[in-house]
């Protein structure tokens, strides 16, 4: 079952390591941007998609659902190829990030919309009674509270959008961890070698993430 | 952007992408339920001293982006003279993928059901087998069949991927087009409607399960 003629190169690939590591930051900056502006937008999707006007509800239902139903290397072809037909030309690393941050906002959307439901309505008359503004009361009242009951929730995004983040190659982006491990790849063949180096760097990312995001909702949630 | 050269032999094409699309999900997802649901029930009745290995493997297929495994496997099973066609290689990692995540929803659902309703029924005299089948089992589907139709739709976005080992399925077959009738928008559009017709039915369907059983709780 295992009779290898071949002879694993692990040094030759781990001489790289250094320009991987490189590779890892360009992809945890383009998962967090990407949640960043995902975020941004989910919130106003999530407002917009319980919002009494149609023409407010039904872009944002419609972004949901292409977002939810549609694999996310679409997305990412439909920034990139797509967008050329009206003259919009995305470097890779625009495009790999609109397409994750379009599919972040989303998710995220559902996600908050779902967190918005279990804030008591009450919460928001007390803060109307109080002299609130609408748009202050969800500021300041709302929105924390939905952030709270959404936070695991998003912290799995953040995960999502670091996987996601692997899809750019397609594309050709060439500075993050898979582009780099790819672009060696091409170079050494060592594709094995690589790609297992790769696969630990992105679940050492992984936890890492999910460790941080712990430490913070314990930080944020203790009482 | 509407006057297309794309013929219906073209659509064809796409549509021949799409049904190899379905194929592999099938394949993935029947092999990844059937593994899925084993390593589930493992998981949920033995203690986590026991199953920790299989809980880190499961963990690892989760965290570590499926285009990497795909490379991963696709170059092992070529170092190790196994021959696999990419079209095997490829349903081989979906379905492990689809089991780490058919094994979380399987752990969830049983252990939604209340120890107090297990222990009742073994209190009547029934064994572990029958526990299992005719409490746990009817209990558990209905938790877990939303999530499962959810992890379902996934594989099949997910199974885009496997262009990248050069299987022609819808996004691969649109990419081709796209290099021959410069058309990228229109092309995209056809294809990304074929996939939402295929998900959004079925999406619809798993919410509404999932809200007309809850009423019954």
């Amino acid at each position: 079952m295992f009779d290898f003629s071949y002879r694993f190169q692990w040094a030759q690939a781990m001489r790289h390591l250094p320009r991987m590591l490189e590779g890892a930051l360009v992809t945890l900056e383009i998962a967090i941007l990407s949640l960043v502006v995902g975020i941004a937008i989910a919130v106003l999707l999530a407002v917009a998609r319980d919002s009494k006007y149609i023409w407010l509800r039904a872009p944002a239902t419609a972004w949901v659902e292409v977002a939810r139903n549609t694999p996310a290397l679409f997305q990412i072809y439909m920034a990139h190829f797509g967008l050329g037909s009206f003259g919009i030309y995305l470097s890779p690393y625009t495009a790999l990030l609109a397409g994750i941050a379009f599919n972040n906002a989303g998710y995220l959307a559902e996600t908050f919309r779902g967190a918005l439901r279990a804030i008591p309505e009450t919460q928001t008359r007390a803060g109307r009674s109080l002299g609130m503004g609408q748009a202050q009361t969800f500021r300041l009242i709302v929105m924390p509270q939905m952030f709270r009951v959404a936070f695991l929730p998003t912290t799995n995004q953040m995960v999502w959008a670091i996987l996601m983040t692997s899809l750019g190659v397609t594309v050709g982006m060439a500075t993050d961890l898979t582009g780099i491990v790819q672009n060696l790849n091409a170079r050494t063949f060592r594709t094995f070698e690589l790609f297992a180096i790769a696969a630990v760097l992105y679940y050492l990312i992984a936890k890492t993430v999910m460790l941080g995001a712990q430490l913070i909702a314990w930080r944020l949630f203790r009482y | 952007m509407f006057d297309t050269a794309m013929t219906w032999n073209d659509l064809m094409f796409m549509l021949r992408g799409a049904g190899v699309t379905l194929w592999i999900t099938a394949i993935a997802v029947a092999g990844g339920t059937m593994l899925g649901v084993v390593f589930g029930v493992i998981r949920s009745s033995l203690s986590p001293w026991v199953t920790w290995p299989l809980a880190f493997v499961l963990d690892i297929l989760r965290s570590v982006p499926l285009l990497i495994q795909l490379v991963l496997v696709n170059s092992f099973q070529a170092i190790a003279g196994w021959g696999w066609s990419p079209f095997t290689t490829s349903c081989v990692v979906l379905a492990l993928y689809t089991a780490a995540l058919v094994t979380e929803v399987v752990r969830g659902a049983v252990l939604a059901v209340p120890e107090t309703t297990r222990r009742a029924a073994r209190s009547l005299g029934m064994t572990w087998a029958q526990d299992q089948t005719q409490i746990v089992f009817p209990m558990a589907l209905r938790v877990g069949l939303p999530s499962w139709i959810n992890v379902t739709l996934g594989v099949m976005k997910d199974s885009a991927l496997v262009l990248w080992l050069g299987i022609i399925e819808l996004l691969r077959a649109s990419q081709i087009l796209v290099t021959r009738l410069q058309e990228p928008m229109f092309i995209l559009m056809v294809a990304g409607a074929i996939y939402f017709v295929i998900s959004f039915p079925i999406a619809r369907l798993g919410e509404r399960l999932e809200k007309r059983w809850r009423e019954n709780d």
